[in-house]
Order: C-alpha cells, then structure tokens, then sequence
C-alpha cells in the first residue's frame, strides 16, 4: 500500500509540468487553432527567467579582506552580492534563497510579453494555413529560442536550488498513520504539485467567472458566432496566448530545483505533452489536465522493478504505448470531441 | 424493381430522428428528386446511400448489393457517384488531371501499384478524360489549375469526373447551391445533356423548384424524415400535402 | 533522346544530376589550396558522402510529405534501423557492403510497414504524433531493453572477433575496413591540378550511385499514375474516396517506400563507417530530414537534394568559423566596429549554427513556403519579365503547381 502511495507521489511531479504544458497547448490549439511546437521552448525559457534571476541576485563586487588569507596566503577576495551590501545580512541572503519562488513574480510579466510577440509576430499569419505549415514555423521557432538558450547559457544543466527552507526530505507516510519513513517525499516537489493545483484551478476558475473567460469558451465553441456578436476575439485570444506562455513559463520556473534546467528540457517535455494533449483529447482542458496526471503517474508505477521485473523496458515506453493505443481505439481522447483535428 | 430500393430506413440522431421509415424505389434511367423543407432529412437520407451513415434499422439495396456498412470507395466502385453541394475537386491538380484520376480509378480499381508507368505515355486514358472535358465544354481549360476555376466551372468539372466513371447511378447534392442565375441554367442544360447522351440514373436533393421541376421525371416529397408523397412533377406542383408541408406549420 | 522511359525534358533533367554528381569532387573545390578561401571548398570525401546519403534520406521523405502530405515525425526510426541492419551484417556475414545495404532495405522496409500500418489509421496533426510516438519508443528501447541488439550507449560497432562468416577468420592485425569486392569504402584517388587538390572516393561514388539510382526511381514515381494518386491524396482524401480509390494501400505504399530510403541511407551511413548509435534515431534526427525537404521545397524533385546539401554544407562551413576567422574576415575595419561585427556575427557561426539554421527555417516557412526551388523559381521570372516587357504578364498565367517538379 505504501508503494502504492509513494509511486503516486512520485509521478506527481512529473505529472504536474504534463498538465501546466498540455494545458497551455490546449489553450492555443482550443482558441487559435494552433498547433505549437514551440510550447516546450516557451516551459524551457520559464526554467531559465529562474536560473537569471539567481545570477543577477548574486551579483557581486569584490573586496579584498586582509584579516584573512586563502591557500597561497594571500589576502582572500571576498565576493559580496549587492543585494546583500544593500539590505544587510539576513534580508539579503534571504532574497538570494528564495531566487525561484520570487521568479514567479519575476516571470509572469515576461512569458507574457514573449507569447504575445510569438503570436502577434509569427503565429498570427499561420491561422489560415495547414496544421503541418504551424507544426513547421513552431519547430522552427523552438529551434531558434532554444539556441539562443544555449548560446547565453551554455549546453550544461543549471543546478538552481530551491529556498534552504524546502530542501531535504519528509515523512509524508506518519502523516497518512504508515509507520515512520515508509513514504520519504521532498519538500520541493510536495510544494511543486500543490503550485500546479493552484495554477490549474486560477485558469479554469478565470475561464468560468470572468466575462473575457466566458467569451473566450464561447469562441473555442464556434469562433464565427461570437465574432459577429462585435466582439472582437482575436485580441482576446491573443491575451489567450500570453496567458497560456505565463502557464508554461511559471511550470518551467517551479520546475528549475528539481531538474536542472538545460537549453533541451523543452524539447523532451514538448513531445510528452503533445502525447498528453492527444491522450486527453485535442481541445479539451480538463482532458489535458487529467491525462497529464494520469500519464505522469503511470509512468512512475512503470519504473518500479516489479514491474521492470515483468516487463523490461516498460518504463521508457509505456507513454508513447498509451498514446498509440488510444489514437487507435479512440482517436478522440478521453475528453475531446469527436472529428477535431481529423484532417 | 429499382436500381436503388431504400426500405424502412431509420436514422436518430441522440432524440432527434432524422429518418422515420423511409421506402423509396428509384427505377433505373430516371431523374429523380427527393425535395423537402430544411430539416426533412434529404442530406441524413443522401449519406446513407454513399456509406457516410449507417441507418439504425432498414436496407439501402443497390443493383442488387446492400449498402449498409461499406466504405464510400467500394460504394463508387459499384457505379456510384456523388456531386458535392460544394464542389469536391482536386484543387491544386490541373483540370485534365482532375478527370484523368477517375479513369484511372474506373479502370484499375480501387488500387494498383502502378509506380513504374507514366502518366504522359497513358493515351487511352488522356483521350477519355479530354472527350469528358469536352462534354462538358471546359477542354479549353484543362492545363489550368483546378483550384483557380470559377464556382460555375468547378461544378462542371467535378460532373467530368463522376461522368468519366461511367457511373450507373449519380447523385447530385443540390447542384446549384449558391450558382448564379445563369450558372444554374448552364447546369440544368448540362444535366439534361447528359441525361439525353447516355443510360444514367439521377436523384437530385435540391431547393430550388425551377431546378426539380425542369429536370425531374419523379418527384419525391420528404418532410421531417417520411416521404410524404411520390409522384410526377405535374401532380406534385398542386398537391396539398406539398403545399402543406413548404407553407403549413413546421 | 528519350531514355529509361522518361520524357525528353526528364531525360535531361536526370543527366544534368548524374553529371552533376559525378562531377561533385571537381565543382566543390572550386577554390585553390592554400587560398583564403579554401576553407568553403566543400570535396572532402566524409562531407561528400553526407550529401548523398542525406540526399537520399530527403527525396524519399519527400515522397510521402510531399506526395501525401503526411507530415512523419519518426523517420530517423528507419535510418536507425538501416544502420543497425547494415552494421549486423559487416559483424556476422561480410565486411562488403551489399548484403549489409540489402538487409538494411529489407529491414526498415518492414519496419515500415507496421509502424505505417497502424499510424495511417489516422490522419493529420495525429499522424504526426503516431509517428513521433512510434519514434521515440524505438530510440527509448534501443538505449534500454534492445542492448543485446544496439549495444545501449555506446552504439554497436564491429569487433575483431566478430565471426563474419563469409570473410574467414581474421582474429589479429586491425578491424577490417568496409568494401565493395575488395574495394575499400575509405580508399581515395587524390589528384592536384590547377593548384587544386581533388579527391576522388570510393565511399562517395558508391553512395553517389545510389543516389543517382534512387533518384531516378522517385522521378518515375512523380511522373506515374500512382504519383498522381498520392498528390490527390494530399488535395482532396474526400474526393478521392469517392472516386473509388482506397486511399490506405497508396500512402501505406508511399510510406514504405520512403521507409527504404530511409534504411538504405542508414545503410550506407554505417557503410561510410560501420557504427550505429541510437541518437541516430532521435526525434532531433527526424526533424532535421524535415528540414531538409521544407527547406529544399517539398514536393519538387530537386528540393530535397539542395536542402540537404545546404544544410550539411552550411552545417560544415558554419561550424567552421570561430572568433578567429571572424576577426580576420573584418580585420582591415576600425577596431571598435570590428569588435563590433565579430560579437554580432558570433552567435550565429561555430556553434551557434543550429541558431542560424532555426531563423532561416523560420523564414522559409513564413516567406517562401516552396523552399529554395521557389525561390529560384521567383527569380527566373522576375528575369524573364525583365525581358519581354509585353502584355502576358505572370498575372495571367495559370499558377504554377507545387508539386510540378522543375
């Protein structure tokens, strides 16, 4: 039962930046029709709005501390992040350790400047043409943002540690009255899933209350009728993909501490989600959110050896098996309507 | 016994039944329209003959084949072929091209490998598409690209290319929607070339009542998915049920 | 002069490719040892090879994208496959490269077969996703389970104790070369004349008759009934059904086929040199051949072949510029703007060529969704408008098809 427990937990993390990606994806193909490739790149550049906001915090200028010596006893230099000259010890560090929780405020404003220039500089002219010419130019988009990732930051992993505060490990089973360290559950990814929740539900609750959510759902239903109420829906969809870039973004700057970022990740976790997005269904949100959790759990219970044990190899597959074994038997997905995207 | 027998079809779409009990026989070598008012089921009623629906309960019976269950290519394969309400044609092909597929097609089947032969060595089958053209008066266009042609010559063309099959049965999903005046003249003189140049079997889903009643040997009346009347157009145009069911409260 | 069964402006067309070919070592080294600019000569024989074998890769990818318009998302599986085929054969029959190449056709070919058997059930943005799926999983298990087959990370490689049951034993000395009866794949004939060096490879030439045989089956395909059939595929699935013709068998068809020329390039990859790793499988790896065939214009016969050896040549020359070339490139500028111009230029040279790559790409599809044979094919009207300045402008002339190979 603990195994149980502790595999679920486990594919939550994973499951979590499934549901943030798929989610966006959905956003964007749900209102524009679109099929973006770059969604992973954007997830990518929300990872590295973390990793720059704790380079620029530990900014620092060196003094030369004569009191002591390094190891060629010369007076050691002494690197002092700005931050910490201006707010003291204590407030100082501290604004360094909390780097990627504070990226999230860091980040929002900027994913959703770059997905509103993604869509009103490029995508905007691909409404009209075929899904493999979008599938093309985002291909190419995530090419270029994750290049020039690699070109300001090198090809190697980004280790960006979470506040001090929530590092280590805690006994979640004593919680659930299993007996002491039968379920060990970091602190980060605990809090990482918990975040996803809270972004999840801001987005449905936004589509549900909101007037601009309500004419948003109504435009995904039959984008032609709302466009002649005198509403005028691209700008609304083009705040739609600020918004779903945001997502992505705040999914990649949370993900930083538990996988170091690097230029790639986008790509690895694009084409995961796109098999998400279609498990749960083209078009449909709680399709995707639901699909992404699913998938991001099933795929920890794969990697248990017993499992392995049984079926060697499953693990590295069992996504893309599900993906093709509902493709076939139903091509709509979990959720989705039927006849999207057939053609 | 016709060359198409629809018997007791029913078709429901969750509450709403787009078909009830619908019999019909279409004779072989007549024009037949089935017209109604929006909703009657005339298009539920067309796609259950092409394969596109399958009917809840009853037989479609063509020449003696059921066609209930079998895929649109196999159903064409039989010697039948449909003209879209919008044009269906291969828009980025030139016109000749677009006839010289169903040649293809009606002499080869529904697939043959034929990787390794060329297009421009077959005459036999540029012959046939190009007297197709002529047909109906668009040879003079045939390099150009299907996808360019005005609405009046796509409609045209894609008539070359249900005709180049020789199809025995073809059904014309209302032909001029959305034509022109003149267009739709051009196409009921077109129709009723064809029909007096060969042995064919029309059935027409159309609105427009200029079109039914200058082409139309047998008029079937469909309202909220049961035939209501079958008859010759003379005794249609005055019949109270017609009128009833176009004017009457629905 | 009609030939092989082509029309005289194909017969053409299909010698001016087979000279070209043939005549690759001289028309790449255009520029003198030794010369400042030596370093864009292109003839060596490892980048030579490359464009064939990624030629060859790209025109029968362009025979399902460009025909059907199926966008296949998994075909660096089959160039995997070809090259672990080709390498099993050089471990346990022959270091020749004909059975190697044959078995690697075979293989993929079936491979082909099921993958595209079960994807084609769906169409569009899902068959994409099938094929990436399907992808994926083969390079996953390639690197996990499938060990014993592709030896994991390290990729299979061939060994001296390998039995090769066709060449004897040869337990000692050094690993075998691949050859074609005796003729080695890495042998050279290095001739100078002009100031030029030229070199004359055996592994190019073999991998140039392929291409040349492979080209020419495609361009009958384009030109045949069953071509037409698949660009109708891509026009209009509706009509076509309704035209009577099963759509399935076609695109099956057209996709095993591009299958096999998928494995016959990775035949001939391990052929050049006989390892096979798994990242030759990578999603990254079938993006590039889409690439290639966007870029070169899908649909067309040459397209294909200049994009992928625009792609491998600029991927050479550009990896080639570093910081240094580039200050010697704008060494006789003002110093603060040579600076200037060398920061400017550096991320996108030396490493940052994918950088390049990405734009360039971005733009085709935006502005030039024919590739470069659009391009070309936009300039040569815009001479020969120059030209006759009458009344028969291009307005009136029927738009050209993509799909019209020029």
């Amino acid at each position: 039962m603990d195994a149980i427990i502790l595999q679920i937990l486990n594919g939550l993390d994973k499951g979590s930046a499934y549901a943030l990606i798929a989610l966006g994806l959905t956003l964007i193909f749900g209102t524009l029709g679109v099929v973006n490739f770059a969604h992973g790149a954007i997830f990518m550049l929300g990872a590295f709005t973390a990793v720059t906001l704790d380079r620029l915090l530990n900014m620092s200028f060196v003094t030369i501390d004569p009191t002591r010596t390094n190891f060629l006893g010369q007076p050691l230099e002494v690197k002092t992040p700005y931050i910490v000259s201006w707010f003291g010890d204590s407030i100082g560090n501290g604004i360094i350790d909390w780097a990627v929780p504070l990226s999230i405020l860091f980040s929002i404003p900027i994913m959703l400047f770059i997905g509103y220039a993604m869509e009103r500089g490029i995508i905007k002219h691909f409404y009209h043409r075929p899904h493999a010419d979008q599938i093309l130019v985002t291909f190419g988009l995530a090419i270029v943002l994750q290049e020039i990732v690699k070109a300001f930051f090198g090809a190697n992993p980004i280790p960006t540690p979470a506040p001090a505060a929530f590092r280590g490990s805690f006994d979640f089973g004593v919680w659930l009255g299993f007996p002491a360290n039968a379920i060990i559950y970091p602190y980060w990814r605990m809090i990482y899933f918990l975040f996803s929740a809270i972004v999840i539900s801001g987005v449905f609750a936004f589509l549900r209350f909101t007037t601009f959510g309500m004419v948003v759902r109504a435009g995904m239903a039959d984008r032609e009728t709302v466009g002649l109420l005198g509403i005028d829906i691209d700008k609304r969809f083009t705040i739609m993909f600020g918004i779903a870039a945001a997502v992505a973004g705040l999914a990649g700057v949370m993900y930083a501490p538990i996988n170091s970022p690097n230029y790639h990740m986008g790509m690895d976790f694009l084409v995961l989600s796109f098999v998400v997005v279609v498990v749960g269904g083209m078009g449909s949100l709680p399709g995707a959110v639901l699909a992404g959790f699913l998938l991001g759990v099933l795929e920890s219970f794969a990697s248990m050896n017993e499992i392995k044990s049984i079926l060697p190899g499953i693990d590295q597959i069992i996504i893309y098996l599900i993906a093709i074994i509902i493709l076939l038997t139903r091509p709509r997905g979990l959720m989705g309507r039927k006849g999207v995207m057939e053609d | 016994m016709g060359i198409l027998e629809v018997k007791n079809v029913s078709k429901r779409f969750g509450g709403l039944k787009a078909l009830d009990n619908v019999n019909l026989s279409i004779q072989e070598n007549t024009v037949h329209a089935i017209i109604g008012p929006n909703g009657a089921g005339k298009s539920t009623l067309l796609n259950c003959f092409v394969g596109k629906l399958i009917p809840d309960t009853g037989s479609v019976m063509f020449d003696g084949h059921s066609l209930l269950g079998v895929t649109p290519y196999k159903i064409n394969q039989l010697g039948v072929s449909r003209v879209f309400q919008t044009p269906e044609i291969f828009a980025e092909l030139t016109v000749l091209e677009n006839v010289m597929i169903p040649c293809f097609a009606h002499r080869d089947g529904s697939f043959r490998m034929h990787a390794f032969e060329t297009v421009d060595a077959e005459v036999e089958i540029r012959e046939k598409a190009e007297a197709m053209l002529h047909d109906v008066n668009m040879l003079d266009k045939k390099n150009e690209h299907a996808g360019s042609l005005s609405r009046g010559d796509k409609r045209r063309l894609e008539m070359a290319m249900c005709l180049a099959q020789d199809p025995k049965l073809l059904l014309l999903d209302e032909p001029t929607a959305g034509m022109a005046r003149a267009d739709t003249n051009n196409t009921i003189e077109l129709l009723k070339d064809i029909k007096k140049k060969r042995d064919i079997t029309m059935v027409i889903i159309e609105h427009d009542m200029h079109v039914v009643f200058s082409l139309a040997e047998r008029i079937t009346v469909l309202a909220q998915g049961t035939p209501l009347v079958e008859d010759v157009p003379e005794k249609i145009k005055g019949h109270p049920k017609v009128q009833e069911a176009y004017l009457g409260g629905h | 002069m009609q030939l092989f069964g082509l029309s005289k402006k194909d017969t053409l067309f299909l010698l001016i490719v087979i000279f070209l070919t043939l005549a690759t070592p001289i028309l790449l080294q255009p520029f003198a040892e030794g010369s400042g600019l030596a370093q864009f000569n292109a003839g060596y024989p490892d980048l030579m090879q490359r464009f064939a074998i990624y030629g060859i890769f790209a025109i029968g990818f362009n025979i399902l994208f460009g025909l059907t318009g199926y966008l296949s998302f998994g075909h660096a599986a089959f160039l995997g496959v070809g090259s672990y085929s080709a390498v099993w054969m050089f471990k346990l029959l022959t270091m020749n490269v004909i059975p190697g190449i044959i078995l690697a056709v075979i293989v993929s070919g079936l491979f082909a077969l099921l993958i595209g058997w079960i994807s084609l059930r769906r169409s569009g943005i899902y068959f994409s996703i099938l094929t990436l799926a399907f992808a994926q999983m083969s390079y996953n298990l390639a690197y996990s389970v499938l060990t014993p087959l592709t030896n994991g990370e390290t990729g299979l490689q061939i060994r001296l104790t390998d039995p090769r049951l066709l060449d004897g034993a040869n337990t000692t000395g050094s690993l075998p070369t691949t050859n074609l009866f005796g003729l080695a794949m890495n042998d050279s004939i290095r001739l100078e004349f002009f100031g030029r060096l030229f070199t004359f490879n055996v592994g190019y030439y073999f991998s140039a008759v392929m291409a040349i045989i492979v080209f020419y089956i495609a361009l009958r395909i384009f030109r045949s009934p069953f071509g037409l059939m698949l660009r109708a595929v891509k026009t209009n699935q509706t009509r076509l059904n309704y035209t009577g013709v099963n759509t399935r068998p076609y695109t099956l068809a057209a996709f095993v086929i591009s299958g096999m020329y998928a494995g016959l390039a990775g035949g001939l990859l391990a052929a050049m040199d006989p390892l096979a790793g798994a990242e030759r499988m990578q999603w990254t790896a079938s993006g590039e051949v889409v690439l290639m065939t966007i870029l070169g214009g899908a649909g067309t016969m040459m397209g294909p072949v200049l994009g992928a050896g625009f792609i491998k040549y600029f991927e050479n020359i550009f990896s080639k510029i570093n910081d240094n070339v580039l200050h010697n490139w704008f060494g006789a500028l003002p110093d603060g703007l040579e600076n200037f111009l060398v920061d400017l230029v550096h991320p996108f040279v030396g490493k940052g060529w994918h950088l390049t790559l990405g734009m360039l790409f971005v733009l085709v599809v935006m502005f030039l969704p024919g590739g470069l044979v659009e391009g070309g094919q936009r300039i040569a009207a815009l001479f020969r408008r120059k030209r006759k300045p009458d009344g028969s402008g291009p307005k009136h002339q029927p738009k050209q098809a993509p799909h019209v190979a020029e």
